[in-house]
């Protein structure tokens, strides 16, 4: 999705990381391999950076200043709620979530592009008082929500799957509200597409709520 | 001998004394696995100092070994140990995160890539970066 993006912007002192929160031995390899981006893909088996600028999901992202100053705080990366109004056999969606997801996805792009093209004075890019107000917040569960999780990636790599196992489920318990946590756990103990009816029926249990949280950005749909 | 994992580290300790919760360090073991040493002020980390509270050194000192789990709590940070307590994970608390973020200062880290080269955020410095999640699942 950001290769095109990255090659367009470059040359005008623009980076992208991407960073698979994933741990299935080679599971983000065949991605990324046929992918073959040309930016930094780093693998996150631990979730650290979920721990670090609290993620719950993907895509999630962060901008980043050339001084290494967070102007955007963590937020879904132009991704939209449309897929849970596709048809789970065909996987086609209905014609107006196709382009609201498509609308979000090209807003996020093209406010990027202000951003390297404009600094600071991008209106996509937030004062330090908005961007602290936009800061996520842990909890202290969240908190211990990662040190199980993290424990619970060592021991399964050690060997010790089923208390590994354990560890990542107390981690969901902890920090219901990442979906990055429930699923790769799920990934773990099921087999591809036999986790996808769980999926789902953790996506309908939200009911009214989203999947991923408004943008707050102008122009938005 | 158990192992200890930080947010940065992963130490194996050699001297390590496991007693229900306490895990009794060497004091060069607990500045290896932690960066926190035992001075005369108390215990301390870069330019911060945190007091042994008066007449309670016996729960975090023990000849010269120190009580690495009862330092993590007192210091109010989340700590989990594996059933057999060969594995510890010593977090970060959420209190710690929140205002790592609300400085505004992207928090460094350095993961591997594909081919197990390490690549830190900090060595982009000087460019725009968008840091994005992404996974297979």
């Amino acid at each position: 999705m950001w290769q095109a993006l990255y090659e367009e912007l470059k040359d005008h002192g623009f980076v992208v990381i991407a960073v698979a929160l994933d741990s299935r031995e080679g599971d983000p390899l065949p991605w990324i391999e046929a992918a073959a981006p040309s930016y930094p893909c780093l693998i996150d088996a631990d979730h650290r950076l979920a721990d670090l600028y609290h993620m719950v999901n993907v895509p999630q992202a962060v901008w980043i200043d050339e001084h290494g100053m967070i102007v955007r705080p963590t937020e879904p990366a132009g991704a939209y709620e449309g897929f849970r109004r596709m048809d789970r056999v065909t996987r086609e969606m209905p014609a107006d979530a196709a382009r609201m997801t498509a609308e979000t996805k090209a807003t996020y792009l093209n406010a990027i592009r202000d951003w390297v093209r404009l600094g600071r004075t991008s209106r996509h890019v937030f004062d330090a008082e908005r961007a602290r107000a936009r800061a996520p917040r842990h909890t202290e569960d969240v908190a211990r929500a990662h040190v199980a999780f993290r424990l619970g990636q060592h021991l399964i790599r050690q060997g010790q799957a089923e208390e590994g196992d354990r560890w990542l489920a107390e981690a969901s318990r902890l920090h219901p509200d990442s979906w990055a946590m429930w699923r790769q756990r799920a990934g773990v103990t099921e087999l591809g597409l036999a986790a996808q009816p769980d999926f789902w029926a953790r996506v309908d249990a939200l009911a009214e709520r989203r999947y991923y949280a408004p943008i707050d950005m102008e122009g938005m749909p | 001998m158990a192992i200890l994992i930080t947010d940065t580290t992963e130490t194996i300790l050699s001297d390590a004394r496991v007693e229900g919760e306490r895990l009794w360090l060497s004091s060069s073991e607990l500045e290896a696995a932690t960066g926190w040493s035992s001075r005369p002020e108390g215990f301390c980390r870069e330019s911060i100092c945190v007091p042994i509270p008066p007449g309670r050194e016996r729960e975090f000192l023990r000849g010269d070994q120190i009580d690495a789990a009862m330092l993590w709590r007192h210091l109010g940070q989340p700590l989990e140990h594996s059933e057999d307590r060969g594995t510890w994970v010593f977090g970060t608390s959420a209190a710690d995160r929140a205002a790592a973020l609300s400085s505004l200062e992207a928090p460094d880290f350095s993961l591997p890539d594909p081919s197990g080269r390490r690549h830190s955020l900090s060595q982009h410095r000087g460019k725009k970066v968008l840091l994005v999640s992404w996974a297979s699942w």
